[in-house]
């Protein structure tokens, strides 16, 4: 992947919103640079500003002041027809997918390009082409409503394409997905910038978004941008105390301590050597307290024993012995450990 | 009482008033559905914001729907004189149902343009579309079965608003019920009158729907 000009520069950006109860400031004083061929992430907890940074990139919303250069070029200095244009190099994706209901899979991918003149039949190539990169061909004459969620965000996809844009804005698109959903678009948005040499803009409140896919990542607090740098290096090492709340974020849902009863977790080599308990404890977002603990990794085969203090609830407890018994272990439960 | 001449006076009077809604139904739109874009697109929310405008346009559009119909057929005479000539028959009656169905129609379709969803048409503004474009591409389409809704409501108010031409000799079945029903104290007539007007209403109502859901791509 080629990184090395800056295709989008953003330099000491504001954007006030009047309102009737005075003047918000939604964004002050942006500074960016988003590098050609990467996957750049703005991160940021809802209110933010970064809904509105976005929109700044291909000017649905006009800064208050300071300066959004696409490719070089200055967007303020365009027409109206000229930024028309510019746009069409800047495909977006939405959080609501936003396709037309009226129109077919098909119909909604060939729209971008009615608007920019493209010949029909040409442009029902093109799409039938983009439909089959989003892996929807078989889709082509169903209607938006007779999709699921993840399906839709693939023909916006798709349609998002359809001009060949040099880069892909998304606003928090995966947002409105179940996780499952998440990672299979979040591949595509991936797999897109590889083969395609498409810059992304990722919008998202999630750190896992930016950890599947991002490059550099932008976090931006209270309308400022807190902190810009690689992925590795702000989840590593975060500086302000923006990111860390969002790396380390306070976790409300482990509220229950580990209760009194026991249970002794054997790994004889029938099951894989992978994190079992700490995916336990992320599927369930209970506490489990590791009192012992004594494993090996033979040929990639886990052996040795765990004891573990289960939670309080009985109920979550008894799942939990079920949850790592279908994972292949013995699992006995022992008395008077604590 | 249902003699070959009642008959034929009927049949002549439901296709009169057939022919009056359906044409002032035509134009009423040709009028009222710019209007109602133009009460969307520049409203402070819209994709081409001209508060001003918007004001001045909602104010005229409200002053013409408050006053009552009645009262619009007698104060439009001269307007409908040097239009069509006349001021009686069925010509003269579209003058003024056109008159009181364009901004009622445009608040219609203002009401139907304003369900489309905003984010679509930020998407096709994303793509860099106009707002000619937005207007003709995106809302009216997305709007379409809300239109066709609206469209049924029009078509069956402004039958009922022909009726009212009766009482100026406006023609059509409300004329037959007045001169018959009202002056001449024949109620059975006049049920039969209001009986068809029910009957076109019914007709209109139902194909409007089934056309509406037809084409109604989201269900």
């Amino acid at each position: 992947m080629k990184v090395d000009t800056p295709i989008i520069k953003i330099e000491s950006l504001s954007k006030v919103f009047r309102g009737p109860d005075g003047d918000f400031a939604a964004l002050e004083d942006i500074n960016l640079e988003i590098m050609s061929g990467e996957i750049f992430g703005i991160i940021g907890m809802s209110g933010a500003g970064k809904s509105t940074l976005v929109r700044c990139i291909n000017f649905l919303e006009r800064p208050t002041q300071g300066t959004v250069y696409f490719d070089g070029v200055d967007l303020s200095s365009l027409t109206k027809k000229e930024l028309y244009n510019i746009r069409r190099s800047m495909g977006m994706i939405f959080q609501q997918f936003n396709l037309l209901m009226q129109r077919n899979v098909i119909g909604n991918v060939c729209f971008p390009l009615e608007i920019a003149g493209v010949e029909k039949s040409e442009a029902r190539k093109r799409a039938e082409e983009l439909l089959e990169v989003v892996g929807l061909s078989d889709k082509a004459l169903a209607y938006p409503s007779q999709l699921s969620g993840g399906q839709r965000q693939r023909v916006a996809i798709a349609r998002a394409l359809a001009t060949n844009p040099k880069v892909l804005l998304c606003d928090e698109a995966t947002s409105a997905l179940d996780p499952a959903t998440t990672r299979g678009v979040l591949m595509l948005l991936k797999d897109i910038n590889k083969r395609l040499g498409i810059t992304i803009v990722v919008i998202t409140h999630e750190m896992r978004v930016i950890e599947e896919i991002c490059n550099r990542v932008a976090i931006i607090d209270k309308s400022k941008i807190a902190e810009i740098g690689s992925v590795e290096e702000i989840f590593t090492r975060p500086k302000t105390a923006a990111a860390r709340r969002l790396v380390f974020p306070e976790d409300h849902s482990f509220e229950q301590l580990p209760g009194k009863r026991c249970c002794r977790i054997v790994f004889n080599g029938n099951s894989s050597f992978e994190p079992i308990i700490a995916g336990m404890v992320l599927d369930f977002r209970q506490l489990v307290n590791i009192l012992f603990a004594d494993t090996k990794n033979i040929d990639g085969k886990a052996f040795g024993q765990i004891v573990i203090q289960l939670p309080e609830n009985d109920l979550v407890a008894n799942r939990m012995i079920e949850y790592l018994r279908a994972k292949n272990l013995a699992v006995e439960e022992v008395a008077g450990y604590v | 009482m249902f003699d070959p001449v009642v008959l034929k006076m009927l049949g002549r009077g439901l296709l009169e008033s057939i022919y009056m809604t359906l044409v002032s139904t035509a134009f009423a739109y040709v009028l009222g559905l710019p209007l109602g874009i133009a009460l969307v697109v520049t409203d402070k929310e819209g994709i081409y914001p001209k508060e001003t405008f918007n004001w001045i346009l909602g104010l005229i559009i409200n002053l013409l729907r408050s006053i009552p119909f009645l009262i619009l057929l007698i104060m439009v005479i001269p307007i409908t004189r040097a239009i069509v000539g006349t001021t009686i028959g069925t010509n003269a009656t579209i003058v003024p149902l056109v008159i009181a169905a364009a901004p009622f129609i445009a608040r219609l379709v203002e009401s139907s343009l304003k369900e489309v969803d905003k984010g679509v048409i930020e998407a096709a503004q994303s793509m860099g579309a106009s707002t000619m474009r937005i207007i003709f591409k995106v809302m009216l389409p997305e709007a379409r079965p809300s239109l066709v809704v609206g469209a049924a409501i029009a078509v069956t108010t402004i039958l009922s608003y022909s009726a009212m031409a009766g009482f100026v000799a406006g023609g059509g079945l409300g004329d037959i019920a007045i001169r018959y029903g009202y002056d001449r104290y024949q109620t059975d007539i006049m049920l039969v009158t209001v009986a068809l007007l029910v009957l076109i209403v019914q007709v209109l109502q139902e194909v409007g729907m089934k056309l509406a859901r037809v084409s109604d791509k989201r269900k």
